[in-house]
């Protein structure tokens, strides 16, 4: 069992995220305990842990997707309760496993985030967004017709659009096959490093953990149980039995 | 052919509702081979309808010339009953009953007042009574399929509303397409009513009023007038339950609390 070791920023950056004693319980199944977690300004930080251990739950918890039944949730130190849920969800944007596209065409699913604040963003603007996800002129095309990789570079560029600071990818490649995982996980890298925004992201692929991270943090049963797991600690230890 | 053996009215009936109850459960059998096990729903259904008509029936007989009050105090009754049954389809989901009631009252109600004042309904309780039931359980079937197709869109499409929720969208633009989807097929029979009236069947209604010695183009414009009266409660009922379903599925931290199915957590 990996010791259990305080969280701290890595940085003197200020923390973009803080938790504190995060829990969620459902029917008296406890999904997250007792989280407490600081993720610091341009931070990569990647969870890992086996399925069921609370990982995307606890994502969930953090754009307020799901309400935690005790704990705290601070957003560039502001109680993420005191923001509206919109603004807030705008602000930590997520990525899901799956793109889940919206029926039409991709133009319309880039507009969708802004559109909810009554910002309609211009073909160019789109353009922009599109050629940064690899997806140049596909903006008319009808998204039932793209592959699971288009279709997850479509997803990221629609968060993209709302101009995220934080962004929370819950197992973004793993419905993809070997060669879209790799663009779609090369594409995250260059696009992070860019923009300079902290990350958090759910994996259970320990390779691509590695690969991404600043920091790796390790969840079991509810509970971060290393808040900075060293590549040998992973190594290690057959964490992801 | 039973008049040939039955002469008086309530025998003739009786006999008749006989044979339409033996037609019933031969029904029953035959999807009992089938193996499809509806018996138990099936003869309760049969009972209560058989019950319940001829309680109506002698109510009716009590009250037909009393005053108007009560033929909507009746009424009243009816969308009570009406929404308890509409909102057993609701079941799980928030505040079934009150949603159910709303929308019936909200639909039926201000459409049997207007047609009662313009005089479209005869407020006679002999004509109030049945053509305002009947647009009391329209309403109700309506709302029943709107709340059944709204619950299984949102289950069917949880992850799609989460993905809209987590790009800010409010929780009413996040499932306002499977609201339109809930209303749309809600009011599908109502208008394969509608475009088939005088085609494929010739409801109630005028049959009633043929059989009784009317004209059959009062009959005809008679009918027209209770089938569109019908299709607007039923949209009315409809777009009223699913629109107050939609706001109720949320939290009031906007997430989405209706999770049957897949992503239930």
């Amino acid at each position: 069992m990996p010791e259990i070791t305080e969280s701290r920023p890595q940085t003197d950056a200020p923390p973009v995220l803080e938790t504190r004693h995060l829990r969620r319980e459902v029917g008296g199944a406890v999904l997250v305990d007792d989280v407490t977690i600081t993720v610091t300004q341009g931070e990569v930080v990647t969870i890992v842990g086996p399925s069921g251990a609370g990982k995307s739950s606890l994502l969930r918890l953090l754009n307020r997707l799901d309400e935690p039944s005790s704990g705290e949730i601070f957003l560039d130190g502001q109680d993420y309760r005191s923001i509206p849920p919109q603004a807030l969800r705008r602000r930590a944007g997520m990525l899901m496993q799956l793109a889940y596209l919206f029926p039409g065409t991709v133009n319309d699913n880039i507009r969708f985030g802004p559109r909810q604040q009554g910002k309609d963003l211009t073909a160019a603007e789109i353009e922009d967004l599109l050629a940064r996800v690899g997806l140049s002129n596909f903006g008319g095309r009808d998204v039932a017709k793209l592959s699971g990789g288009e279709a997850q570079r479509v997803a990221l560029a629609r968060t993209l659009a709302n101009d995220p600071e934080l962004l929370l990818l819950d197992e973004p490649t793993s419905a993809l096959d070997e060669s879209a995982k790799a663009e779609v996980e090369t594409l995250l890298v260059e696009i992070m490093h860019e923009r300079g925004l902290t990350c958090l992201w759910v994996t259970h692929d320990l390779a691509q953990a590695e690969r991404m991270a600043t920091r790796i943090m390790l969840m079991e049963k509810g509970k971060i149980v290393h808040t900075d797991l060293s590549k040998e600690e992973i190594h290690a230890q057959s964490v992801l039995s | 052919m039973l008049n040939q053996f039955f002469h008086d009215p309530l025998s003739l009936g009786v006999a008749q509702a006989i044979v339409a109850t033996v037609m019933a459960l031969v029904v029953m059998l035959i999807a009992h081979f089938a193996r499809i096990h509806l018996e138990r729903e099936i003869l309760i259904a049969l009972a209560r309808a058989f019950v319940q008509v001829l309680a109506v029936g002698s109510v009716l007989l009590l009250i037909f010339e009393g005053p108007v009050v009560v033929g909507f105090l009746i009424l009243g009754l009816m969308m009570l009953l009406a929404a308890q049954t509409a909102s057993r389809r609701a079941q799980g989901m928030p505040q079934a009953f009150r949603v159910s009631l709303t929308g019936i009252v909200l639909g039926a109600g201000p459409v049997i007042v207007l047609m009662a004042w313009m005089g479209v309904i005869d407020t006679k309780l002999t004509v109030l009574i049945p053509v305002g039931s009947m647009i009391v359980a329209n309403s109700m079937t309506t709302t029943s399929l709107a709340l059944d197709r709204f619950r299984g869109e949102i289950s069917s499409h949880v992850g799609h509303i989460d993905a809209a929720l987590a790009l800010g969208a409010t929780p009413k633009a996040a499932v306002a397409p499977y609201t339109r989807a809930a209303v749309r097929a809600s009011l599908i029979p109502r208008i394969d009513s509608l475009s088939s009236l005088g085609i494929v069947w010739i409801p109630g209604v005028m049959t009633g009023m043929l059989l009784a010695g009317s004209q059959p183009i009062d009959a005809a414009l008679y009918q027209f007038v209770v089938m569109a009266m019908i299709f607007t409660v039923s949209g009315l009922a409809s777009l009223i339950s699913a629109s107050l379903m939609s706001a109720r599925v949320f939290s009031p931290a906007e997430q989405l609390v209706l999770r049957t199915g897949k992503g239930k957590r």
